[in-house]
């Protein structure tokens, strides 16, 4: 249709509406974010909200600049190294229990209410007890993220593992497929979409435990920076430092989709 | 010597329920190349007979021999063909048509170059690296059909393979599989419920009888041409009464 050289009116009007709709959402999404921004400024400006409690995105930026001297991608540094440990221990390991799971029906029946109890549990309860049991440093912040993206990883693969077609599985057993063909060839592949949609949850999950295990332990990263502002009563730095672990957590964010994308090319989905 | 000769099979497995016997004295034989159809009232065991025969279902009592050799458990001699043609997505026709081979380590030069030649001769070589959700039907179960034949198979199974077809394709994907099968000189067991493929297809066709199933009559299919196809074969008046016989068999259960 688009290559030909003449369109009916009907769909050049259609065209256009569909053009016109996009470009005004990409409107009201900016708008949105620059009026908040201007009504920030301008009330606190003009003193009907406190700037030494609300903060205000002059004093951000100025903070910002500040920080940047003051070694603020030393602490991006730190906390975006933390969640990707956490995130890979926990997709690996996840993924490896999944497995198990899958391979072994008593073991997965066995387990079963152990991993509800787990899945309900809020993970950040178990800080103090990380904390003793590995030391209050890096390592128990990596744990408390590890802790908390496990069991999902374990349970979304687990469901992905089981869902998987019953005839496909039916079919390689008609070739004489054994149990690791059967996971190499079918149930894995099958479930690349599973992993990643599990891989997008897990990199949030992940930023959740090391946020947490910095609030408990840590002497930098974002998490750290966010509760000494708080303490010292900097709400400029805590709110610099927000709006930077948003900005960090959606990159990583996408930083996965873009992986996945490339993934599922390769694997001629 | 038989191509296949299945002696005294029977089948009895155990269900929340109870026993339940599937099969009794099922003992018949197959010549080199022959086309046998197996119909019967559903619920009768003709799925499992092929499930059993494949070795995917131990049976509880008989013996299976291909080419006078005796088999247990899932046997290289063997191909069988699902309903659906369960090609992988992720993988190209070419891959998907290796899986067999993949799975039973017999990927040599030789076997390959067999496969390839299977994909000349019946027309997806030019599709090799499309994925399957790019072919038709049709074009998908062909493609299934040759990855069970790629392992080179003494004895092809097929259950209900075309009945996830619509009507159309499924006409041509039997007259398709017919002449391939005929010249590859392939020894097949068809389940199916529609009668007419039964006939059309088969050389001789085995009736089972309700569960738990025995067999019932097994009947030669004959035509006065002898190089009918599936279509051709439809159009001769025996075909009716082989449809009737068939018909009243299935009909008579029971009793």
């Amino acid at each position: 249709m688009e290559n030909k050289p003449t369109l009916s009116t009907e769909r050049e009007s259609y065209l256009k509406k569909k053009k016109k709709r996009n470009r005004m959402v990409r409107v009201c999404q900016v708008g949105i974010l620059l009026l908040f921004l201007a009504q920030w400024e301008i009330t606190a400006r003009l003193g009907w909200i406190d700037p030494f409690i609300l903060s205000q995105p002059s004093r951000v930026w100025n903070t910002f600049l500040t920080m940047m001297q003051n070694g603020l991608p030393m602490h991006i540094g730190v906390t975006v190294y933390e969640t990707l440990v956490g995130f890979l221990l926990g997709a690996v390991f996840g993924t490896l229990f999944a497995v198990i799971l899958w391979w072994s029906g008593f073991i997965s029946k066995v387990s079963e209410p152990y991993l509800v109890v787990l899945n309900s549990l809020p993970k950040i309860a178990l800080g103090p007890v990380i904390i003793v049991l590995v030391g209050a440093g890096t390592k128990a912040i990596v744990f408390m993220a590890l802790a908390i993206s496990l069991i999902v990883t374990v349970m979304e693969m687990l469901n992905g593992f089981r869902g998987t077609n019953r005839e496909y599985i039916r079919m390689a057993q008609t070739f004489g497929a054994n149990k690791r063909q059967i996971f190499t060839k079918i149930v894995f592949p099958y479930n690349i979409s599973t992993l990643f949609n599990s891989l997008k949850i897990n990199i949030g999950l992940s930023l959740v435990g090391v946020i947490a295990g910095e609030f408990l332990v840590s002497r930098a990263g974002l998490g750290y920076l966010i509760v000494y502002g708080g303490q010292v009563f900097k709400l400029d730095l805590v709110m610099a430092s927000v709006i930077i672990l948003a900005v960090v957590a959606a990159l990583m964010y996408e930083a996965v989709v873009l992986l996945q994308k490339l993934v599922l090319h390769w694997y001629g989905h | 010597m038989d191509a296949l000769r299945v002696r005294g099979i029977e089948e009895t497995y155990q269900a929340e329920n109870g026993e339940i016997t599937a099969l009794e004295h099922i003992s018949f034989e197959m010549q080199k190349g022959e086309f046998l159809s197996i119909v019967g009232p559903s619920g009768c065991g003709k799925s499992t007979l092929l499930s059993v025969i494949a070795g995917l279902l131990r049976p509880s009592a008989g013996e299976i021999f291909v080419n006078g050799e005796k088999i247990t458990g899932i046997s290289p001699h063997i191909g069988y063909m699902l309903q659906r043609d369960n090609l992988l997505d992720w993988r190209t026709i070419y891959k998907n048509v290796l899986f067999g081979l993949e799975v039973r380590k017999m990927k040599t030069p030789e076997t390959l170059e067999r496969a390839v030649s299977l994909l000349k001769t019946y027309g997806l070589y030019e599709f090799r690296d499309k994925y399957p959700a790019q072919l038709s039907g049709g074009m998908r179960q062909r493609a299934a059909l040759i990855r069970t034949l790629a392992i080179n198979p003494d004895i092809l199974l097929l259950d209900e393979a075309f009945s996830a077809l619509d009507y159309q394709t499924r006409l041509e994907v039997t007259e398709d599989v017919h002449r391939i099968l005929k010249q590859e000189n392939v020894t097949t067991l068809m389940v199916t419920h529609d009668i007419p493929e039964s006939i059309s297809m088969g050389d001789r066709i085995m009736i089972l009888s309700p569960r738990p199933g025995r067999i019932r009559e097994i009947i030669p299919v004959e035509f006065e041409d002898p190089a009918r196809t599936p279509l051709s074969c439809r159009n001769s008046p025996k075909f009716g009464r082989y449809f009737d016989h068939i018909w009243k068999e299935l009909a008579s259960d029971g009793k």
